[in-house]
């Protein structure tokens, strides 16, 4: 047709050898000299970051059960954000796993999942807020429990995209790390209880400079009667982007495609 | 969500407004409080895609995650409350004789997402998130891009399995076939009558729709 883009390399192999130059031949395994930075962080609390491209945020469950809620937005250009629908549709996934991306809304990688020994992370469960807690749990007020107080995902998020000049207008669907909800024939939706186990870990590698906010409330489908949120280990490590043959890029052709998307923007 | 057909009573005649809009352009309307609006898909799986906004606040606007969890079902048909950011009920589904909506696929089609789903050389077709943007861009409400969240995708079909996968099936609606819901508060309903060109889901033709608004019913108070 008649407004095809003419010209331009449709594959990795026909790129300019300069283009081809920037990916690095092969991915980086983890190993312990490669750490950066590490920090615990306990169950309910929220964080954020940046997470430049070239390094690998290593998410580690330090007890069962665990949710990590989490959003991506492009550090540069807080506009483009993880977009869950075409995550999904791109990759033919309901879910995340090792081996597939997480996709801005604007056809690039924000980042891989290179490893995990988790073999599904929830992305349409959503983010608990204050009124589930409240009917699940019940109150636990500061005033009475101090830092043993309820916390939740949603106000969570809304406090650490404060800091980064965004709000509620950036609130966009989010993945819950560690977490499994399944959908019937119908379309009903159900959490799978005690999915995920101490030690499980997911190793999300930065193809592009990602301001990143986390949450480790319970997951707001999780029908278990008791507040418990296990600690999670944040680890960065300097792991490089994805090499020429990486899994995640060799997943499917659509993959490769987002890659090349995701270079060019920063050659 | 078990597929429900569901008829209205609704007399177009009546109808304040009645329009027909072409494929590949937005649509923007004041929707208000109590007024019902339907959509018609005139051909046949025709992909609607759709955004409402809280018309007085425009921050609060569709949901695609509190819809779902609403319900606690991916899909949307009739009794669905179609659900803001603040987890508000903005629209009611009243009426559908198409029988099931998709919105976990509403990421809309942009040129960006085509790159990657369809080949890089598709950059330049017409798309989905093009009319969002020219439609933001002319709308006094100094929307921004972050304003464009995932949207529902009116009269499509993509289904998940148990087993996790995520296809675009062949549509489930078809000539006449439409939607109709109840606005619980007043929306600004945005929409792109999508022009997407690479993927069988509206058979590769995309044809236009019709809506209609009908004023609230007027309640008669009944003497003392």
């Amino acid at each position: 047709m008649s407004t095809q883009a003419a010209g331009a390399a449709l594959m990795f192999e026909d790129l300019p050898k300069l283009a081809r130059d920037a990916v690095p031949e092969h991915s980086t395994r983890y190993s312990p000299e490669l750490e950066l930075w590490r920090e615990e962080m306990p169950g309910g609390c929220h964080w954020s970051g940046l997470l430049r491209r070239g390094n690998t945020l290593r998410v580690t469950a330090r007890g069962a059960n665990a949710n990590v809620s989490a959003l991506f937005y492009n550090f540069e250009d807080r506009g483009e954000r993880y977009n869950m629908p075409d995550t999904l549709k791109i990759q033919s996934t309901a879910f995340i796993r090792k081996g597939l991306v997480c996709y801005s809304d604007m056809g690039r990688v924000l980042c891989s999942v290179a490893d995990s020994n988790c073999a599904w992370h929830d992305t349409i469960g959503g983010l608990i807020d204050g009124p589930t807690v409240e009917r699940r749990y019940g109150v636990r007020r500061f005033q009475e429990h101090r830092n043993d107080m309820f916390r939740n995902a949603h106000d969570g998020f809304l406090t650490e995209l404060g800091k980064w000049g965004l709000g509620r207008r950036d609130l966009v669907p989010n993945v819950n790390f560690f977490s499994k909800v399944q959908v019937d024939d119908d379309g009903a939706m159900s959490f799978a209880p005690a999915h995920s186990k101490d030690g499980d870990f997911v190793d999300l590698r930065f193809e592009m400079n990602v301001l990143v906010v986390l949450a480790s409330a319970p997951h707001r489908l999780d029908l278990s009667p008791t507040y418990a949120p296990p600690t999670v280990e944040l680890q960065c490590w300097r792991s490089g982007t994805a090499g020429k043959d990486d899994p995640c890029r060799q997943a499917m052709p659509e993959n490769r495609r987002g890659f090349m998307n995701t270079e060019r923007y920063y050659l | 969500m078990k597929i429900r057909i569901v008829e209205s009573s609704l007399d177009p005649a009546d109808a304040l407004i009645d329009t027909v809009h072409p494929p590949g352009t937005p649509w923007v309307k004041l929707v208000k409080a109590g007024q019902t609006f339907r959509i018609v898909d005139l051909e046949g799986n025709q992909a609607v895609d759709t955004l409402f906004y809280n018309a007085a606040d425009l921050s609060e606007r569709y949901s695609l995650l509190h819809t779902m969890l609403a319900q606690n079902n991916l899909y949307l048909g009739v009794g669905t409350a179609i659900m803001s950011s603040e987890n508000r009920p903005m629209m009611t589904i009243t009426a559908d004789t198409c029988g099931r909506h998709d919105t976990v696929g509403g990421g809309c089609c942009s040129s960006e997402s085509n790159t990657v789903r369809h080949g890089l050389d598709k950059r330049f077709m017409h798309s989905c998130r093009d009319n969002f943007m020219l439609a933001i861009g002319e709308h006094p409400a100094g929307f921004q891009k972050r304003d464009v969240v995932s949207n529902i995708n009116f009269f499509m079909n993509v289904p998940m399995t148990s087993a996790g996968r995520l296809t675009y099936e062949d549509g489930i609606s078809g000539p006449g076939k439409y939607v109709e819901m109840r606005a619980e508060m007043d929306v600004l309903v945005v929409i792109s009558n999508c022009p997407q060109l690479n993927n069988p889901a509206n058979g590769y033709n995309p044809t236009p729709v019709r809506y209609l608004v009908w004023d609230a019913p007027v309640t008669v108070a009944s003497p003392t």
